[in-house]
């Protein structure tokens, strides 16, 4: 079970922390494909994996259990952890 | 089953819980199945543990959520209630013949027993279950946003990027940890204590519970951060101003009257420093409150140049018992037994060194001296200070018959400066004050500029000064305020 803190803050940023800005190049950075699971949305990132790995970039594939919910916070702290960008792919 | 938050309401009749772990719980059995036959009388048993206990009693219902047992308060098994109308009438814990034939109105329970037996400690009060109860039952009376950490999330990590800690681990905020916190208060989790700057929120009891349990406080030190963030949150102290000051100043606070023994808080050795929980935690949770409520942080609003490591948390209580003097809140208008807490815009402490000093007249010229140089020897009138004196120095002054007031008229006779010395230019130095004062004497403090409180170890001929910031209407100044 995750553990819950309760906010402390007057709650006027969001609780989630800001995304950090985009790099300029993927030069021995690790991208993270994260895959929503909708149908075919495997497909697309197949082949961006392909064009990342073909360009000399680490590659690391995840999928959230269904798309209709938000990533559990497990997963994304693991993407947070393992990759330094990542791309989501949204398909239908 | 109640729903969460919700108190199941007893029946009429007679109630008594139990559990059958307990050993005074079992040698009451019988007497249960004398009282479930008697005429008239309706009894139901609560079960904590064992549905099939006791046996012989028509009525039993397992507590099992422990949800009876907790609304009831029942702190202790057997506990025998008297219900009319969903009402408690009345009750006694433990095995008590008397007590129970008085409130059951049935003779001759049990033969065998001796008069009286203590009960055991109710699985509601367990401290291995409390907290998570507290949490299921009570946890709806908390407002603030959850957030969620991974599993994998070191929490003291996650609080540190989340911006909340002042550089300093924090204790995690739980539900249960708040929970237990609030309970130093009586005051609901959802009233407004104070509108907090710099970002003018109004924070609630429950916010500052958080807070506090991050700060390492326990339970009964809170009415005092409460108190003491009121007076902070007062146009008189003016917060704001002091948290966006480049002077490296931060409330400094004085506690007085019966909370400081209390909680426990230390007036004696190295009172102005490090080692007591409630000295160290108490200040350290109005400044959390005002970084993560208010919004003020350093390079946000928080403008200082250099600040002072009692930004962190500078918190004392004045050593009453041992005063040759009246304390603080005496002197500012409040009654010797009422608790107060008085806030005051200071800067770190500085030592006064005089071991050669025995009568009081050139002990106050040392203090005078020393108090001559806050924030600058140059600079009249716009600094106040706190003149903490020592028990060693303190006995020079009552044994001379000295009091308070005359120390004080002294050091104001003592510190009044001459225009010529502290213009600009004067001694070499461009700070001071302009021309026009040249032939004038200026006074170094405000009449009532000098706050004068007794704290420290019995050992030492050192008193301290803690310099405050720009005072009167447009800086701020000392406010004091009871604790409630």
């Amino acid at each position: 079970m995750s553990k819950i803190l309760l906010d402390p803050t007057s709650e006027r940023s969001p609780a989630q922390r800001e995304r950090l800005p985009r790099p300029d190049r993927l030069d021995g950075l690790t991208v993270g494909l994260l895959d929503i699971s909708k149908p075919r949305g495997n497909v697309f990132l197949d082949r961006l994996e392909q064009r990342l790995r073909d360009r000399g970039v680490n590659v690391l594939r995840f999928a959230k259990p269904t798309f209709t919910k938000p990533a559990p916070i497990d997963l994304r702290h693991e993407i947070a952890t393992k990759c330094d960008v990542v791309i989501e792919a949204l398909a239908d | 089953m109640a729903g969460v938050g919700e108190v199941p309401v007893l029946p009429d009749g007679i109630v008594v819980v139990v559990k059958q772990d307990c050993p005074t719980c079992r040698s009451v059995e019988a007497v249960l199945g004398q009282l479930d036959a008697a005429d008239g009388l309706d009894l139901t048993v609560y079960t904590q543990d064992d549905p099939a206990f006791p046996a012989g009693v028509s009525k039993v219902v397992h507590d099992d959520d422990l949800a009876v047992s907790y609304h009831h308060h029942i702190e202790t098994v057997p506990t025998l209630l008297s219900i009319a109308g969903g009402v408690e009438q009345a009750r006694t814990v433990g095995w008590s013949r008397d007590d129970w034939e008085r409130i059951t109105g049935v003779t001759g329970l049990g033969p065998g027993l001796p008069d009286l037996r203590p009960g055991c400690g109710s699985l509601s009060v367990d401290p291995t279950v409390a907290d998570e109860l507290r949490v299921r039952f009570e946890g709806g009376r908390l407002h603030a946003r959850r957030v969620q950490l991974a599993e994998l999330e070191d929490e003291m990590e996650a609080m540190f990027d989340r911006g909340w800690s002042d550089g300093l681990p924090l204790v995690p905020p739980t539900e249960a940890r708040v929970l237990h916190m609030l309970e130093g208060t009586t005051r609901a989790p959802n009233e407004v204590v104070a509108v907090v700057p710099p970002d003018l929120v109004e924070c609630t009891v429950e916010k500052v519970a958080i807070n506090a349990v991050m700060a390492g406080c326990k339970p009964e030190y809170l009415p005092v951060v409460l108190t003491a963030l009121e007076a902070a949150c007062t146009d008189t102290f003016n917060m704001h101003g002091l948290l966006a000051t480049t002077m490296p100043v931060g409330p400094v606070m004085i506690v007085n009257g019966p909370i400081r023994h209390r909680i426990g808080m230390n007036d004696g050795v190295n009172v102005l420093g490090q080692g007591n929980r409630a000295n160290s935690t108490i200040g350290r949770a109005l400044q959390l409150v005002i970084r993560n409520v208010g919004g003020g942080k350093p390079g946000g609003v928080d403008r200082a140049t250099q600040g002072n490591p009692g930004k962190l948390s500078f918190c004392f209580p004045e050593n009453e018992e041992r005063s040759p003097w009246e304390p603080l809140h005496v002197e500012r208008g409040f009654a010797p037994e009422s608790s107060t807490v008085t806030l005051f815009p200071g800067e770190g402490p500085r030592g006064i060194v005089d071991q050669l000093s025995r009568d009081p007249e050139s002990l106050a010229r040392s203090f005078a001296t020393c108090l001559k140089t806050v924030q600058h020897p140059k600079l009249p009138i716009v600094f106040d200070a706190i003149l903490v004196v020592s028990p060693e120095h303190g006995r020079v002054f009552a044994e001379a018959g000295w009091t308070k007031a005359k120390l004080r008229e002294r050091l104001h006779e003592l510190t009044l400066l001459d225009g010529a010395e502290i213009v600009r230019g004067a001694g070499g130095i461009a700070e001071g004050v302009p021309e026009w004062a040249r032939d004038t004497k200026l006074p170094k403090f405000r009449p009532d500029g000098i706050l004068i409180v007794h704290a420290g170890g019995g050992a030492g001929l050192f008193s301290t000064i803690i310099g405050g910031w720009a005072n009167g209407e447009t800086g701020s100044q000392p406010v004091t305020k009871e604790i409630v």
